[in-house]
């Protein structure tokens, strides 16, 4: 690819619509996974006792079990919700950027 | 606060639970006493080995080309390579380990296999369209595509084979104790098995086995693994309360198996750790090279939406399987001796467990898959090591990018059965070494020398070759030199009474150091080439993020 072509890629304004609903999206998520791990990871540093707490009075479940297998989910989860935007409407823009340059 | 602030001096246990423990141990610990010979495994094992063998004939048959050999050509699907991406992940260490982790810890198993995970969404959200769209054989396709070929090409090269062989003394010398344990057979005869069988994949069948190889082993251990995990739950009628309150009630630790344990006393070592997990796997070479094994970026994101489900899932499994370990293991005097210590080693929790809720058929399934397991890990580290060699060293450096098809295939070739040699060696070498410091080890390397460049190379246009050069030795070198003088190997290999380093775990300040070096020495580059790399960042960066040109020749 020449430097034209790029420069008139680069400028098209659906690549600046990718490139920008993109970048948000993916850095929104990235943030969230990692406020939701270190956040985590916090509450079993400094205050593990929260998780230890039973789910309801007398049960041998504590609060800790919901919690970590949350985080488990919800990074199979925020993946998914990814890869459904990332493959519909971002793949939709870069095909309307593809085809409109010669 | 003052709890905390008094964590900061001490050696700390927490580096000492996890990088010591049974998941990065892997029936390494100690000697362990050669069993009975278990041929219900055995005749399982053959199985495995002549369906596969099957495979790399039918692969070596479409294998003629470059591609074909490091990549299947680009047509594996999401599906396929993402259930390829959890067979390398999930090992033998990862399955025995984490759930005989939770066995002897509850609570603490759960939170070990999250920081395995937690990498996944990220390597999604930050590079695996990107990876794929600039890359075409090795993740140094990436980071030169706009800078110096041959600095970068060496560098990357060497980043891979030292992860590669970190984790396979790690793989080769689990395997052997395994294998002594599970199967009967000597360590030597078991370490060339694994070698030499290994090798045959590679060799004869590239990446399309070596792909099927780990599909078949993922399909086999998540298949296992759920029969024992709903064994478990059917004999508690699948009430997960009931299964917990008889687990506190057996256990000889009570209450504490179900909320965080030793994990609490060191948050350093605990956040250095999560930091090596996480951006170590988005620098692993053999996990990247994956990535080029599908055919556009749609394909690659499906590949890790598939494997981080696949690996949620069977760490769920594995938490399943220790808690049902705890319940109908520790109580049975079948499998634990007089002192309550578990027969063969504590990560023999989940085989007692298969053997306890599906008898000897069952346990030899297990054994045939943790052999299986550990001999698809090692073919596609191999495969990573040889392609370093053959398409990084050889080709870019050596040939300037002018070597001719059939001397290169020949060259990869040639790379496999001597990595497959030095595999084997190094097994024998490190038996009755301490290496339960080696995976945390490659995890580190990688997140320290090959993540730095890779991401900054993608995201950042400042980033020089002189930059990616230095900050990536230095995070190579911090990494291990870190590592020796760590309790893990300055006390407990070398034997001197207290260690240099107080924390296991280097990454909080090895690859922080790797990107502070890269931009320093970046925005101090004033040479020429330093502005001509910016200028190609635009061309890159059009092509990450749209793909267009991936369907051109790649000029290496």
């Amino acid at each position: 690819m020449n430097d034209d072509a790029t420069q008139r890629i680069r400028h098209h304004p659906k690549f600046l619509e990718l490139e920008r609903k993109r970048s948000r999206f993916s850095w929104g998520l990235t943030a969230l996974m990692l406020a939701i791990y270190y956040g985590y990871i916090f509450v079993v540093a400094f205050a593990p006792g929260v998780l230890g707490h039973p789910l309801s009075p007398g049960s041998a479940t504590t609060v800790g079990m919901p919690i970590g297998v949350g985080v488990i989910l919800s990074a199979v989860l925020l993946t998914g919700i990814y890869v459904w935007r990332a493959n519909g409407e971002f793949d939709q823009l870069t095909r309307e950027i593809v085809e409109s340059t010669p | 606060m003052n709890r905390t602030l008094t964590f900061f001096g001490r050696s700390l246990p927490l580096g000492t639970l996890l990088l010591a423990s049974p998941a990065f141990a892997a029936a390494v610990e100690g000697q362990l006493a050669k069993q009975a010979t278990n041929w219900v495994a055995i005749g399982m094992f053959f199985v495995f080995v002549v369906g596969t063998l099957g495979i790399t004939y039918w692969a070596a048959r479409r294998t003629t080309s470059r591609a074909q050999f490091y990549t299947a050509g680009g047509g594996i699907t999401g599906f396929q390579n993402g259930l390829a991406i959890a067979g390398d992940y999930m090992s033998a260490a990862s399955f025995l380990g984490i759930s005989a982790l939770v066995y002897s810890s509850g609570y603490d198993g759960l939170i070990y296999s999250i920081g395995f995970l937690v990498g996944w969404p990220l390597i999604m959200f930050l590079m695996a369209e990107r990876l794929r769209n600039l890359g075409r054989f090795t993740f140094a396709d990436v980071v030169s595509y706009r800078l110096s070929q041959t600095p970068i090409r060496v560098l990357s090269a060497a980043g891979t084979l030292t992860v590669v062989a970190f984790y396979l003394i790690a793989q080769m010398v689990g395997a052997g104790q395994l294998i002594k344990l599970l199967f009967g057979l000597d360590y030597m005869y078991a370490v060339a098995i694994v070698g030499i069988l290994m090798m045959v994949y590679v060799m004869f069948g590239g990446m399309l086995a070596t792909t099927w190889v780990q599909i078949i082993k993922a399909g086999l251990l998540l298949g296992g693994a759920s029969f024992i995990a709903l064994m478990v739950l059917i004999a508690f009628g699948f009430n997960v309360e009931a299964l917990f309150a008889k687990a506190v009630e057996v256990s000889p630790k009570h209450g504490a198996i179900m909320r965080p344990g030793a994990l609490v006393s060191d948050p350093v070592s605990a956040i250095s750790l999560g930091l090596a997990l996480m951006f170590g796997t988005a620098g692993l070479p053999h996990i990247l090279m994956r990535f080029f094994t599908v055919a556009d970026a749609k394909e690659a994101r499906k590949s890790v939406l598939w494997a981080t489900s696949f690996i949620g899932y069977f760490y769920l499994l594995t938490f399943i399987i220790g808690f049902g370990a705890i319940v109908l293991v520790s109580t049975n005097p079948a499998y634990v001796d007089a002192a309550g210590a578990l027969i063969g080693g504590s990560n023999m929790a989940a085989v007692h467990l298969a053997n306890a809720v599906g008898g000897s058929l069952l346990l030899g399934f297990i054994s045939a898959v943790a052999f299986a397991t550990i001999l698809a890990v090692v073919a596609g580290l191999t495969l990573a090591g040889a392609t370093a060699v053959s398409h990084d060293l050889y080709a870019s450096v050596f040939c300037k990018g002018r070597a001719d098809e059939r001397k290169e295939l020949r060259v990869s070739k040639m790379a496999t059965l001597t990595l497959g040699i030095i595999a084997i060696v190094l097994g024998i070498l490190f038996e009755k070494q301490n290496i339960a410091f080696m995976v945390g080890l490659a995890f580190a390397v990688a997140a320290s020398a090959n993540f730095p460049p890779l991401f900054l190379s993608m995201f950042w246009r400042g980033l020089t070759t002189r930059g990616a050069v230095v900050g990536s030795t230095l995070g190579l070198v911090t990494a291990v030199a870190l590592t020796v003088l760590s309790p893990a190997i300055w006390v407990k290999v070398l034997g001197y009474p207290a260690p240099i380093f107080p924390y296991d775990a280097p990454a909080l300040f090895s690859m922080p150091l790797a990107f502070a070096a890269s931009w320093l020495v970046s925005v101090l580059d004033r040479s020429r080439a330093a502005r001509d790399v910016a200028m190609r960042f635009d061309a890159q960066y059009v092509r990450s993020q749209t793909g267009i040109g991936m369907a051109e020749a790649v000029k290496h």
